[in-house]
């Protein structure tokens, strides 16, 4: 049913969303802790650069992205000095890429989630002689739980359903570049409905049971929590 | 010796801390005053929550905080209790207990299982916070204060937010704490019953600053800045059950100074416990009265006397052996028994109200 070039697009881009999803964690976290506690100037500006992914056409963020990491770009000068090479059209300029773009989809949850808790719980534990790094991974980090859960799926989910991006910084490379989205392009382009069709169908429903598995689950947080 | 020198000054816009208070070693010291009048403020920066750039604050001796010195909440060896229930949510009552516990390394005065009896919470160890109700949680979190054998315990209102019915419950836990442990205790209250009951000293705030302070009886003995806690000029009396007489259901309470007779409320001889006496129950005559109603006749002599607040009305301040009754009299009444400092006089008092 499914081609090997199916199976390697799907490979593919569940790996990406699964790196992009975890160095998210890492970077997203300390950026929504800022913006859910700063009392500075700086709080709008800021939240407004990690929304622009929301708004951005996927081509504006992928021309600046692939700018930036061509050989001549700031980034691009960087990853040569590094040995590493210019980003475009690798996995890992791939990688890049999404991290921006999904980069909203991880820190407003949790932007969210460390608003919702508050000041409170983390005097308490100050008073308990908690410094303030142990109170964030033993009472911020478990409260927000329901938080982390929301933006892991939905960061993982909306990285699956990058096509603009990818095809700016990626192009179309099988097996370094050719994700699930591109993959459907391409059997559309050649006319092939059948494959495309069955690609489609189950991207579909991925999407839709990871927004069910959203939907379903939040009424029990609320009121665990 | 003092146990707490604090001295803070805090700009807000619309609200001005400014307070220089020394507070005694032992027992409960009661911050009092309407809502924002500051005390929770006050308290706030003993414990490092709030940063004042101007300020000193030394606890036994060791400075917590002064121009060079600052502390930040989690090295001060405090308890804090705050006003509504506090507990993390996603840990057990016992997970709870053990949170401050594993982050001291303070030889441990109080441990958590005299914590735990002493609030009474054995058996909700293993329940979730969302599991107790709001006056088993308070308790759980007077223990996990308690548990980290704190060198000063700070309480801010712990009972405001409990009915009256759970605030009955905890009081007598309160009280035990009084009575049991020689941790100093600065409690936040704005309820006059809650301050009678429990307080030693009393730190009288208005408007971010202290408008007096002293310790408690002799505090609200004054008739000069009588402290009204609730509407009343009253006085409170440490005292003890000396006697029950079974036949006229009275019990006699002993306090430094004399004797009274109240109602038995079924108190075993000994209790300690404190009255209350409200200087409205209170009437003088310079005769013996004879042929009275009232049980409670005092030899004293006359210590002071003020104004009240009405023009009509004066308080009369009566010594009675060691301790102090405060008489609220009409001017005209003053003047006519010629009630002068030094006089004696027997002191009437109608009503006692027993704090327990």
């Amino acid at each position: 049913m499914l081609s090997p070039g199916d199976l390697q697009s799907i490979w593919l881009t569940a790996r990406l969303a699964a790196i992009v999803t975890m160095i998210l964690l890492v970077i997203g976290t300390p950026i929504a802790w800022w913006l859910a506690r700063t009392k500075s100037r700086w709080k709008g500006p800021i939240g407004a650069v990690v929304a622009l992914p929301l708004v951005l056409p996927p081509s504006v963020l992928g021309f600046y992205l692939l700018l930036a990491m061509g050989p001549k770009g700031p980034v691009g000068q960087l990853t040569q000095a590094l040995g590493i090479g210019p980003l475009p059209f690798t996995f890992g300029g791939l990688v890049v890429a999404s991290v921006f773009y999904s980069l909203p989809f991880m820190v407003q949850p949790l932007q969210n989630a460390f608003e919702a808790i508050g000041e409170r719980p983390l005097e308490v534990a100050a008073t308990l002689r908690a410094t303030p790094l142990d109170a964030f991974f033993t009472v911020a980090v478990p409260l927000a739980t329901p938080g982390f859960l929301t933006a892991s799926i939905l960061t993982f989910a909306h990285t699956v359903g990058e096509f603009g991006v990818v095809l700016m910084i990626g192009g179309n490379i099988p097996g370094v570049s050719r994700v699930a989205s591109v993959q459907i392009y391409d059997h559309v382009e050649a006319l092939e409905y059948t494959q495309a069709h069955h690609l489609a169908g189950i991207m579909l429903i991925f999407s839709f049971l990871v927004l069910l598995a959203l939907y379903g689950w939040h009424p029990n947080s609320k009121k665990g929590g | 010796m003092d146990a707490l020198e604090a001295r803070f000054r805090l700009d807000w816009p619309g609200f001005t801390l400014d307070v220089d208070v020394r507070l005694p070693a032992t027992g409960v010291t009661a911050l009092f005053g309407h809502s924002g009048s500051g005390k929770t403020t006050l308290l706030r920066c003993i414990a490092g929550l709030e940063h004042t750039q101007d300020g000193f604050l030394r606890v036994n001796g060791e400075v917590w905080q002064d121009e060079r010195t600052w502390l930040p909440t989690h090295r001060r060896p405090l308890g804090y209790v705050f006003q509504e229930a506090s507990l993390f949510e996603h840990l057990s009552v016992l997970g709870n207990l053990r949170y401050g516990l594993q982050r001291t390394r303070q030889k441990q005065k109080v441990s958590l299982d005299q914590a735990i009896a002493l609030l009474g919470i054995g058996p909700l160890l293993d329940r979730k916070p969302d599991r107790l109700s709001g006056g088993e949680r308070q308790r759980v979190a007077i223990a996990r204060a308690l548990a980290l054998s704190p060198r000063l315990l700070l309480m801010d209102e712990p009972l405001a937010a409990l009915d009256l019915q759970r605030k009955q419950e905890i009081l007598p836990y309160l009280e035990r704490l009084h009575d049991e442990l020689a941790i100093p205790i600065v409690y936040v209250s704005h309820s006059p019953d809650e301050v009678a009951r429990l307080a030693d000293y009393i730190v009288a705030m208005e408007g971010g600053r202290v408008r007096f302070e002293g310790p408690l009886m002799e505090t609200l003995a004054r008739t000069d800045l009588p402290l009204r806690i609730g509407s009343e000029a009253s006085v409170v009396l440490p005292a003890a059950i000396d006697t029950v007489d079974e036949e006229w259901r009275l019990a006699q309470v002993c306090f430094p100074g004399g004797a009274l007779w109240l109602r038995d409320m079924g108190l075993p001889v000994g209790r300690r416990i404190r009255v209350r006496v409200f200087a409205r129950d209170v009437s003088l005559t310079r005769q013996p009265p004879s042929q009275t109603s009232i049980l409670n006749v005092l030899p004293g002599t006359i210590d002071a006397l003020g104004e009240d607040e009405h023009p009509g009305l004066m308080l009369v301040r009566v010594r009675i052996g060691d301790s102090l009754l405060l008489a609220r009299l009409t001017r005209r009444a003053v003047m006519e028994l010629d009630l002068v400092p030094g006089q004696a006089v027997w002191a009437q008092v109608k009503t006692v109200a027993l704090m327990e």
